[in-house]
């Protein structure tokens, strides 16, 4: 194990920023909540890597906080594929720029 | 050396994956990179001592949320080739590259990142078991309302309604 800290946040910071900005560019509601489980992710990656280099890793915080998070992110992948299913047999459409109506 | 050698193949696969999956325009390829992403993300888990986290990882994300993006893709047509960008994309990928670059200053200026982890580190199944019986009880609970109310939700989003009846001549 030599790989200090610093490599691991780089990573989850990169990912995260890719995430962000496909979040923010792409027009599929798909793949802008794909972008939003690769932000969630990055920070998945974080906790564990924080948990790993602290100085009480006998804890377990971190890992129980990311098992936690892994849920979360599940149910939201699960909510919002279930969204944009119900959006797409109104409209006929799943581009996020195309979801300008509140009713119909 | 070893293990840093390791470690940069699964973060070149991790990013390489999460970089094709935004970038590419057919959504089945997207859909797989990510898949790849989240499996390089969960050797990266598994490198770190957090086995349950790694093979949690991999049951989720690669097995459940992966193949609910192709469910979703194929039941929303989307297979079809997808126009690239919206067109304020250059502004998606500043406010990205700022906020990265952000991260990466203050990690970079942060101290005592550099040093090596505790050597040893205790995370057996059973020592899991025993913290979410215990001490984690209470989220435990919770997060299993969440997931019968996510399910339902889901159900109850996606179902087809009815055809409305016709309302009555007056």
């Amino acid at each position: 194990m030599t790989t200090p800290l610093a490599h691991y946040l780089i990573l989850a910071a990169l990912l995260f920023g890719v995430g962000l900005a496909g979040a923010l560019a792409r027009r599929n509601a798909i793949l802008v909540l794909l972008g939003l489980e690769l932000m969630l992710n990055a920070a998945n990656l974080n906790f564990i890597a924080f948990w790993r280099f602290s100085s009480h890793p006998g804890e377990l915080t971190g890992l129980m906080f990311v098992l936690f998070s892994i849920a979360i992110g599940a149910a939201e992948a699960a909510i919002g594929l279930a969204l944009v299913i119900a959006i797409h047999r109104h409209r006929r459409t799943a581009q996020v720029d195309r979801f300008d109506s509140l009713k119909g | 050396m070893l293990n840093e050698i390791a470690f940069l193949l699964c973060a070149t696969l991790t990013l390489a994956g999460a970089v094709a999956a935004m970038t590419l325009r057919n959504l089945v390829h997207c859909a797989l990179c990510a898949a790849g992403a989240f499996a390089g993300l969960a050797a990266i888990y598994l490198q770190l001592d957090a086995e349950f986290a790694g093979f949690a990882q991999l049951l989720v994300y690669v097995g459940a949320v992966a193949i609910l993006i192709v469910f979703t893709i194929l039941l929303t047509r989307g297979a079809e080739i997808q126009p690239a960008a919206s067109p304020s994309w250059r502004m998606g990928v500043t406010v990205g590259a700022l906020v990265t670059a952000c991260l990466i200053g203050s990690i970079a200026a942060s101290p005592g990142l550099h040093g090596s982890p505790p050597q040893t580190v205790q995370a057996p199944v059973k020592r899991i078991g025993e913290q979410l019986m215990n001490q984690y009880v209470m989220p435990l609970e919770a997060i299993g309302l969440l997931l019968t109310a996510a399910l339902l939700g889901a159900v109850i989003i996606a179902l087809r309604e009815p055809p409305k009846p016709e309302p009555p001549a007056p």
